[in-house]
């Protein structure tokens, strides 16, 4: 590697330096943008302790899923968690600590954190459970809450394309939190389908710069889709 | 009668507009996009960073890449934008969507709702529920008027731990519309061959009966 090139070849190098107990944000929105191949990775290292930050935690035997078949997530950090059983009894008998957060809220503390904001206020779950333990304060007679911003010790992303320099583009829905985890890692990953060359992509059209980015991998993907609904 | 899922998806699609951003729940609120009416144009936002969201692809065009916020492939219309949870949320939490509907468990007379969690059962989450009702001014919460067991949805307190306070304004049930003013629910119509009295009977919460309560009408 030399220079700006963020490019590895193995996914044992894309999440080297990974370790017990750290904090992984990754994007993705259920099954969709999800960077399957570098959770994988985290699978195959048997890293344990790990406290994720995720909109969802994948399904059963897919995405992130599959990091609590060993047990290897200690807590969870999510809006919406529904869709897998084991997630649902390992959460029953204590095994899984899980912190609900807005949907929202959970987009602008990734934000917040990689731009440098420790906190912010936000008017989204005042009265309600999110709210408990949490300052608040007014602001034009409304009342809000502070939310902290989150950091990672890792952010595992998965986009499109990529050149060698890690400027990133998305595709589709498939942007949706990818994006805000690229910022908030303090070794950012990305995984694409394509890695093109310097000066491929548009300048003006790049979603993530490259300055976010640690290392970039290409692979081949899955995709799985949750819930296929057609017309008829 | 009480009104099935599509005539309360009908009833909610009268007070779209021509030029509204609307986010539309899941269930009912979702099947409010079959009854656009004719010539009228509305666009969709779904939260997971899709403004514009389009009819549901066929076998051909389906793409793992193209999900609404229900997590079901879906399409773009022309004149959609696509971009991250972060932006979609500021969207919705600055106020720029014109309508949002959303489904609940509870409204009580306050105007806070309850729609995420029910103690003692297993709690999936409230994905972007908290953020749509805090940020939205035009909310429209669809519900049964009352449970199974007949105990109703329209309180005078929410007895479960609340998804937003004092942020609904407007409920359509299969029973009635209602609109919340001055801590109480006023009755505005009620479906078609439903008795003032059963809605007084299913309302918990203090209700205001003024003294035409029309009938909902559907093209």
């Amino acid at each position: 590697m030399a220079g700006f090139d963020k490019v590895v070849v193995s996914y044992e190098e894309a999440m080297s330096g990974l370790e017990d107990g750290m904090t992984i944000i990754a994007g993705g929105f259920g099954l969709c943008g999800i960077p399957e191949n570098l959770i994988a990775e985290i699978k195959r290292r048997q890293t344990k302790g790990l406290t994720v930050v995720s909109n969802n935690c994948g399904v059963d035997g897919f995405g992130l899923g599959i990091l609590l078949e060993d047990k290897q997530i200690k807590k969870m950090i999510a809006s919406y968690v529904g869709e897998n059983a084991l997630f649902e009894q390992q959460l029953l008998n204590g095994e899984l600590e899980v912190d609900l957060t807005p949907q929202g809220t959970l987009a602008e503390k990734m934000r917040a954190g990689g731009a440098g904001i420790p906190a912010f206020y936000t008017a989204t779950g005042v009265g309600t459970p999110v709210a408990e333990g949490k300052e608040t304060r007014s602001f034009h007679d409304r009342e809000y809450l502070l939310e902290e911003s989150i950091t990672g010790d890792f952010a595992i992303v998965k986009g499109w394309k990529a050149d060698r320099f890690g400027n990133v583009i998305y595709r589709h829905t498939a942007q949706n939190f990818n994006p805000l985890a690229a910022t908030a890692g303090k070794i950012t990953v990305v995984e694409v389908e394509e890695i093109v060359e310097v000066g491929e992509l548009e300048p003006s059209q790049i979603h993530t710069p490259g300055i976010y980015v640690d290392r970039v991998i290409q692979g081949s993907f899955e995709k799985r889709i949750e819930k296929v609904t057609v017309r008829s | 009668m009480a009104l099935s899922r599509e005539q309360m998806a009908q009833r909610v699609a009268q007070e779209l507009r021509d030029g509204f951003y609307v986010n539309l729940g899941i269930g009912i609120p979702t099947l409010v996009a079959n009854y656009v009416p004719e010539g009228m144009d509305v666009m969709l936002q779904s939260e997971n960073g899709l403004l514009g969201m389009g009819a549901f692809p066929t076998e051909e065009t389906l793409d793992a890449d193209m999900i609404n916020a229900g997590k079901q492939t879906v399409t773009a219309v022309a004149g959609a934008s696509i971009f991250s949870s972060a932006e979609s949320f500021a969207m919705i939490r600055g106020g720029h969507v014109d309508l949002t509907v959303l489904g609940a468990f509870e409204v009580d007379v306050n105007g806070n709702i309850a729609s995420w969690m029910i103690p003692n059962k297993l709690v999936k989450g409230m994905g972007g529920a908290m953020d749509l009702v805090a940020g939205a001014d035009n909310i429209i919460v669809t519900m049964t008027h009352a449970s199974k067991s007949g105990e109703s949805k329209l309180l005078s307190n929410c007895s479960l731990p609340l998804t937003g306070k004092g942020c609904i304004k407007k409920v359509l049930t299969d029973l009635a519309w209602l609109e919340i003013e001055n801590g109480c629910f006023v009755l505005k119509e009620r479906a078609p061959g439903v008795s003032i009295e059963e809605i007084k009977e299913k309302t918990a919460g203090e209700l205001i009966v003024p003294d035409h309560v029309p009938e909902m009408t559907f093209a």
